[in-house]
């Protein structure tokens, strides 16, 4: 049972399971465990990054190449909830036509990206992907009698939504389901034909892979990931606007996650997610307390300041690229 | 022997076509300079932040994603120095001005070139030949960085006040023309002919030209192509500081994220001229910088998008760019 679900991909370090089980337990627990509405949201931030960042490493981590245009994804998601949702009435209907078409959307897109940049090399794609989602970020801004513009969109759910208990649930139990789905697909045939892509191009190829074709429905199958946890963070934050979604300072956010919690393992974004949401949260309180401790020291507060945590973040970013590739669930599993 | 490559004409001739072409679209003369003057001088300010990354690239097959920090850190530099030299800028002498904007310049070049130093030795050096980890290492120097930005100074925009002589315009036939966008142009041509001078009659410019194309070669000819690298870099940064300075003086405020905002349209640039090639991205530059002015005066909503259609347009013509390099 529990080698079907996980599918046969177990965390395989006892560290790494404690972690696993601890974070499984604290969301599924969390409306009961953290009752306040800060920690509740943190609960449900930390469950849709999971999703968004499982399935940019699909991509990333498996499959070995870079895209800019996830948080483009995450934004059609959201955006699809949110203008079904504030311009059509807040009936099921509705709903069910904005996840509908922004996932219609997002898979026609990263269709048409991906046929027509995978063919070349990474650094071309991640540049082609880097413009497109920036245009993208610029129609969500100019259109705005149909996007809401820089204010974004706030809007009304069905009734049965509306309850906090209900939506917590929601968007854990998809993402949690959708999780599984992508670590099925990672330990399928198709998933070792793409870290293949990710060894050895040119002898996949030659094995007679058609690379381009592995590629892009990896590409799609990682929109699709980023476009359901764009629609699961609409529905709970009831709202969308450019700076949850479409920001660039997301997909940066994205890149931590990934790296810091491991490439090419899933559970590292697990991992990632919930270190880099916690950091987000309260690193700065403590940052705050170390700040005023060294009030009289020169450039040291400032280095320490609440605003400044994104910079150790960075550090830790850079350190984990060279010397562990496979962040910390890689360094969780190795043999001692 | 001296072979000649024939040149390749037709996407030169495009930068006068679409000028000419949006001269009946646009209908009045006078506008029609302005706008191209403009134009010019937004792409002679992109070539000079641009050339840097697409040499970079050329050579050493590196794509800094962090190059935006450059910018910013050179905006910086001169926003530092001139806001310490007020008496110079309000003299309202083009000398005193000078006088100013010299040392702010240099300042920009400097502490730009020293940071692509410290980034080619540190940062970037551990990973030649590895794409996804060059793209992950820059992103996360891009972090660093800009947060680093904030700790030296501050986390706000701070204003970059322009000197008094070249604010402002002067009307010529008709047409009003800031006397900024000028300066822009000259200096951006001084700058193209001085990499080209130094490209294609110095034996350095020949050893670069030689490595882009085979660094084996170059290498087992007996050059060390590491140091060349590294000259080319710090060249790269600081080309991007100065760039960095002069779009900071013409949108007169600076901001840690500006260079990030410049990034994408450099990107297009370097797309669109084809990645490696120094002419192609001056081409580019001058393409994206007269389409984003036409387009902004003739259909606003389109303007902002009209780089991104260039791009499709180009790459669909030529799909590796106009000036193809040899590798790709």
């Amino acid at each position: 049972m529990l080698t079907r679900l996980l599918s046969g991909d177990f965390p395989r370090s006892r560290v790494l399971t404690a972690l696993l089980v601890g974070i499984l337990v604290a969301l599924a627990l969390a409306p009961f465990i953290f009752p306040g509405t800060r920690s509740l949201n943190v609960a449900a931030k930390v469950a849709v990054f999971v999703l968004l960042v499982a399935s940019y490493d699909l991509l990333l981590g498996y499959t070995g190449i870079v895209s800019f245009a996830h948080t483009m994804f995450f934004g059609i998601g959201g955006y699809g909830v949110g203008i079904a949702m504030a311009k059509m009435g807040t009936g099921w209907g509705a709903l069910a036509l904005g996840i509908g078409a922004a996932l219609a959307l997002s898979l026609g897109i990263a269709l048409a990206i991906g046929l027509l940049s995978l063919r070349v090399r990474a650094i071309f794609f991640a540049m082609i992907t880097l413009a497109v989602a920036a245009f993208f970020q610029i129609l969500a801004s100019q259109l705005s009698p149909i996007t809401g513009g820089e204010d974004g969109l706030t809007f009304r759910l069905p009734e049965l939504l509306r309850d906090r208990l209900v939506s917590y649930y929601v968007v854990f139990g998809v993402a949690l389901a959708l999780f599984l789905v992508l670590l099925r697909v990672v330990n399928s045939p198709f998933g070792r034909v793409l870290l293949s892509i990710r060894e050895n191009e040119f002898r996949s190829e030659a094995l007679g892979y058609r690379v381009v074709t592995y590629r892009t429905v990896a590409n799609c199958l990682a929109a699709l990931g980023a476009t359901v946890a764009g629609i699961l963070y609409a529905i709970w934050l009831r709202y969308t606007g450019p700076d949850t979604t479409l920001s660039f300072n997301i997909m940066i956010d994205i890149l931590l996650m990934v790296v810091i919690g491991g490439m090419g393992t899933m559970y590292g974004s697990v991992l990632g997610a919930t270190i880099f949401v916690l950091a987000q949260n309260y690193l700065r309180d403590l940052m705050k307390l170390a700040s005023d401790a060294l009030a009289g020291v020169p450039l040291l507060p400032n280095l320490l300041h609440p605003d400044r945590w994104l910079l150790w973040l960075g550090v830790l970013f850079i350190l984990c690229v060279y010397y562990f590739p496979t962040g910390i669930v890689g360094k969780l599993r190795a043999p001692r | 022997m001296k072979t000649r490559i024939k040149t390749d004409w037709l996407p030169l001739a495009l930068v006068p076509v679409i000028a000419l072409a949006a001269l009946p679209l646009v209908g009045s003369l006078p506008t029609w300079v302005t706008l191209t003057v403009a134009g010019l001088a937004m792409g002679m300010m992109i070539f000079m932040m641009a050339s840097g990354l697409t040499l970079v690239f050329g050579l050493m097959d590196v794509m800094n994603f962090a190059h935006g920090i450059f910018i910013s850190v050179g905006a910086y530099g001169a926003a530092t120095v001139l806001t310490r030299m007020t008496r110079q800028m309000e003299a309202g002498s083009l000398a005193s001005d000078l006088s100013a904007m010299i040392p702010a310049v240099l300042a920009a070049v400097a502490l730009a070139g020293f940071l692509g130093w410290f980034f080619e030795r540190v940062l970037i050096r551990p990973v030649y030949g590895d794409h996804l980890k060059q793209i992950l290492i820059t992103m996360g120097g891009l972090i660093v960085f800009e947060q680093l930005i904030h700790v030296v100074w501050g986390p706000d925009m701070i204003p970059l006040p322009r000197p008094s002589a070249i604010t402002g315009s002067f009307i010529l036939g008709e047409a009003a023309i800031e006397r900024y966008r000028v300066l822009a142009v000259i200096v951006g041509l001084a700058v193209f002919a001085a990499m080209w001078l130094l490209l294609n009659r110095t034996r350095i410019g020949l050893l670069v030209r030689a490595g882009v194309e085979n660094p084996e070669m170059v290498e087992s000819l007996g050059y060390r192509i590491k140091r060349l690298f590294v000259g080319v870099f710090v060249a790269g940064s600081g080309l991007a500081g100065l760039g960095g300075a002069m779009w900071g003086m013409y949108q007169e405020q600076v901001t840690a994220q500006m260079g990030m905002q410049v990034l994408v349209v450099i990107f297009i640039v370097v797309i669109i001229g084809g990645l490696g090639s120094v002419g192609g991205c001056f081409v580019g530059a001058m393409l994206v910088g007269l389409l984003a002015n036409y387009t902004g005066y003739l259909a606003p909503k389109l303007a902002l998008g009209s780089n991104i259609l260039l791009m499709v347009l180009v790459l669909l013509w030529r799909p590796r760019g106009l000036f193809p390099i040899g590798k790709a």
